[in-house]
């Protein structure tokens, strides 16, 4: 039995600093596996959650992920961090540069794929259903193989700390670097299959979206009565199913470079490397617009309900939303405009990314125009939105300057680059994330989060990312490069010193964060939202109780108009409907759980070049696959009676009795 | 300014609802079939940036040979015509499932499943012969590329007729019940799929390579 590259000296035993960290997360998952064994939780666990195919529960999963790998992500970016502040003139740190590299890869990736990604998805998983009035997502037990691909990556890139390496090529493995010339060891392996399967998981979840936002929707509802957070999960979804398949083709071909000596992005043998570029960025571009677009969505939503308003500009949101959707696949090459294409083909980009500017802009006066005159409630998602407008036109401003190719010939792969990306991914996504998080909370769990601490950790990340990203901007005007291990000019350091400081600060927030969850469960009796109500909201997911039964709805809602929930509020038309009808929900299944179990062991033993476990893997992945479709999915019936009694008791608890 | 717009939508609204098919969630046959062909503009968006890398590197053989050197027409017809014929086999299935007439279709899909299989011993049969000759896959770019966009197709049809067995298994043990018709469905879908990028493929690699 050979375990094929795998031998003792893949642990780092010798290297202090991964060895404790991952000891910790070992520790610690043992602890939390010790614990669910001690308190008897398995049964609830396999039965709730592993294996629940609820859109609800799937979305906690994601967004759970999201936040846990923040954290993951966040270590890295401050390791980064207090490198780049010691590490001035002859100074060389205390991370040696093969950690360093790994360190920036590993953020990049981390806080891409498995953070913001899960975030988004997470919320658009939870949210989207109860906002078009349904009951579940068109595919329930495909939602919960996507979430489970997704976390097999996110293991396996976690499992690259304690077995093996993982890549020093940066967060999109750019060739030549990347190939087996260069990159020998198992570190872009890791990345690369990580991001295979958890890009398979993406594109499911994508597919599944889309189809339950075009055929799916509640009686009467339209495509111009969908809320605008269902909108631009739309359009972001869109844009997974046609962008995600560039990004498998893309790394598959990479792989066989890497394994059967093909020669698409070689030196030798004809291989062509600014093709991965254009391919990888043909998927990268439309890419960020999927993970801003579900953020501006949870914007329109905070702002107009804590405004008391309907959303300024319905239909001009709509289409600045579908605009952007079409616009992101015509801009690309601005991220190598140093490639060398020539002015025009550089100036017709350069113009697109301008022009792409221009449906942002026109989504900024709509929340201004939102908030004028409004009855502004300055509750924790408001304040996150507001963050977000402030933030996220200056990034936005920096990135047109890019679009300039003269311009970005001198701010190519700078700090000044790095200050850009930040600005609109944590200014735009992030902050999206957190009002999302806040706002629907008490939808999820059936309370609000306490506010004193949402607070801090606003105003905490706010300030922290002013100070972490803006002396970047700075540096890279001076000519600092991005991921540098260390630099001679000492006059960088005061501004590196600075940014440290500001990552500091974003870790009170992440603190705050915790906190705040913590806090908030432990007097989860004195903040109950008995309503579903809690924030006067106006589309239809606050119509149903908090948290939602499974079927989310008794009855599915007739939708008349926009802002449906906030007409029926207005009509008093909330009475006990007069009828059930039984429903048919389906059943748990436990085929995401073990087929994502399948694809971790496969991806483990591809990264090593173990043969017969990738054969087994595989094999046991497709049994497991015919073997649930074999059979016929048995749904569960929720009797009239059931419905109606569930239906009295929770009007009991709410003033609309 | 409510009343005007409550006004105004309730004259809007039969057509508004009529328009974009607003009648409350589709039945699961058609989301099922939905959800199948949005997967299948994936999977041909897939295809896609492999066809644009053999755009880009067919060019590049490196020294070896070339399309021209490498190619032969008849074999390419042959499997041309098997693929296609066994799309309509498949449909011809597919028809008679639906009337009810199961030895016809066990008939037409075994069809379907030979004329697929002979499609792929002659593409497997092409490859062995180019490797023999020292044109294998990591011989050029040129040859990475074609073998990973013919291939590419090779794989889906080898999972097709995986997928054909299983189905006709399915119908085979539990008769033509409601879900294992939706599954032949979109099998059926897949298999078309299947021809689009196949055309595809003959024209861009082979008859153009054949004359470049």
């Amino acid at each position: 039995m050979t375990l094929g590259k795998l031998t003792w000296s893949a642990i780092p035993f010798d290297q202090p600093l991964p060895m404790v960290a991952s000891s910790f997360i070992i520790l610690g998952g043992l602890f939390a596996l010790g614990l669910v064994t001690r308190k008897g939780w398995w049964p609830y666990l396999w039965r709730e959650w592993l294996t629940s195919v609820d859109h609800k529960r799937i979305g906690i999963m994601y967004v759970l992920l999201a936040l846990v790998l923040l954290l993951r992500g966040f270590v890295d970016a401050i390791m980064m961090r207090s490198q780049q502040a010691v590490a001035a003139g002859g100074a060389l740190g205390y991370l040696p540069p093969e950690h360093y590299d790994q360190i920036f890869s590993a953020h990049g990736t981390i806080m891409i794929f498995f953070m913001a990604m899960p975030f988004m998805i997470g919320l658009m998983n939870f949210v989207v259903p109860l906002q078009l009035g349904i009951r579940d997502v068109a595919f329930p037990v495909l939602n919960a193989v996507s979430f489970w691909l997704t976390a097999s990556g996110a293991l396996l890139v976690n499992i690259s700390l304690v077995i093996g390496n993982f890549a020093r090529t940066g967060w999109l493995a750019y060739p030549p670097l990347s190939e087996l010339q260069f990159s020998p060891d198992v570190g872009v392996d890791y990345y690369l299959w990580a991001l295979q399967i958890s890009g398979i998981g993406t594109l499911l979840a994508g597919i599944n979206l889309v189809t339950t936002l075009l055929k799916m929707r509640a009686p009467g509802m339209s495509y111009m009565r969908m809320p605008v957070f269902c909108w631009t999960a739309l359009a972001s979804n869109v844009l997974i199913v046609a962008a995600f398949p560039i990004l498998t083709a893309t790394f598959g071909m990479l792989l066989l470079d890497r394994y059967v000596g093909m020669h698409f992005f070689t030196n030798d043998g004809g291989g062509n490397a600014m093709l991965y570029f254009n391919l990888i960025w043909a998927w990268g571009h439309p890419e960020v617009y999927i993970l801003i677009l579900p953020a501006f969505g949870v914007f329109s939503e905070v702002i107009a309900t804590f405004s008391g308003k309907a959303i300024f500009g319905y239909r001009s949101m709509v289409m600045a939303t579908m605009a952007i959707c079409i616009l992101s696949f015509m801009v690309w090459l601005h991220h190598f405009f140093t490639m060398g294409a020539g002015a025009n083909v550089n100036a017709f980009f350069g113009i697109m990314t301008m022009i792409i500017a221009v449906p942002t802009g026109v989504k900024i006066f709509n929340w201004l125009f939102t908030l004028y005159r409004g009855r502004i409630r300055f509750e924790v998602p408001v304040l996150w939105a507001i963050g977000f407008m402030v933030t996220f036109v200056i990034g936005g401003l920096t990135g047109v300057l890019m679009a300039v190719p003269p311009a970005d010939f001198v701010l190519h792969n700078s700090l000044f680059l790095v200050a850009h990306f930040h600005n609109v991914i944590i200014g735009g996504v992030l902050f999206g994330g957190m009002a999302g998080y806040h706002y629907w909370f008490p939808k999820a769990f059936g309370f609000t989060l306490d506010k004193r601490l949402g607070l801090v950790s606003f105003w905490c990340w706010l300030v922290g990312f002013y100070l972490a990203f803006m002396p970047l901007y700075a540096l890279g005007l001076f000519g600092m490069t991005r991921r540098m291990h260390h630099y001679a000019n000492p006059g960088w350091q005061p501004y590196l010193i600075v940014a440290e400081i500001g990552a500091l600060v974003i870790l009170g927030g992440i603190i705050a964060t915790v906190a705040q969850l913590v806090v908030s469960i432990r007097t989860r009796q004195f903040r109950r939202d008995l309503t579903g109500d809690p924030w006067n909201g106006r589309t239809l997911e606050w119509s149903t109780a908090s948290p939602p039964p499974h079927y989310n709805f008794a009855v599915l809602p007739t939708v008349d108009s926009l802002d449906a929930f906030w007409r029926m509020k207005q009509r008093g038309r909330l009475e006990f409907p007069g009828k059930f009808h039984p429903i048919h929900m389906p059943g748990n299944s436990p085929n995401g759980f073990v087929t994502a179990f399948f694809a971790v062991v496969t991806g483990f033993a591809l990264i090593w070049h173990i043969w017969w476990m990738t054969i087994a893997g595989l094999a046991c992945a497709i049994v497991t696959l015919l073997a649930f479709g074999w059979v016929e999915r048995a749904d569960h019936e929720i009797s009239a009676e059931a419905l109606a009694a569930n239906e009295r008791a929770r009007l009991r608890r709410t003033d609309y009795a | 300014m409510s009343m005007h717009a409550s006004t105004a939508d309730a004259v809007a609204l039969p057509s508004v609802i009529a328009a974009a098919g607003a009648g409350g969630p589709a039945p699961v046959r058609i989301v099922v079939s939905y959800g199948f062909w949005i997967f299948l503009l994936s999977d041909i968006i897939m295809f896609s940036a492999v066809f644009a890398t053999y755009a880009v590197l067919n060019g590049q053989s490196a020294g070896g040979p070339s399309g021209r050197d490498l190619f032969e027409l008849r074999n390419v017809g042959t499997e041309t015509v098997c693929l296609l014929f066994s799309s309509y086999t498949c449909g011809l299935g597919s028809l008679f499932i639906e009337r009810r007439r199961l030895s016809l279709f066990y008939a037409f899909f075994a069809l379907t499943f030979a004329l697929g299989a002979t499609f792929l011993g002659l593409e497997v049969t092409e490859f062995a012969g180019m490797v023999a000759r020292g044109a294998g896959p990591s011989r050029s770019a040129f040859l990475s590329s074609f073998f990973s966009l013919v291939g590419l197709h090779g794989t889906h049809v080898t999972v097709g007729l995986l997928w054909l067995s299983f189905t006709v298994a399915q119908v085979a043990a539990k008769g033509p019940r409601d879900f294992v018709l939706r599954r032949l469905h979109c099998f059926s879908l897949f298999w078309h799929a299947l021809d689009i990028i196949w055309v595809a493929v003959m024209s861009l690699v082979y008859l153009m390579g054949v004359r470049a």
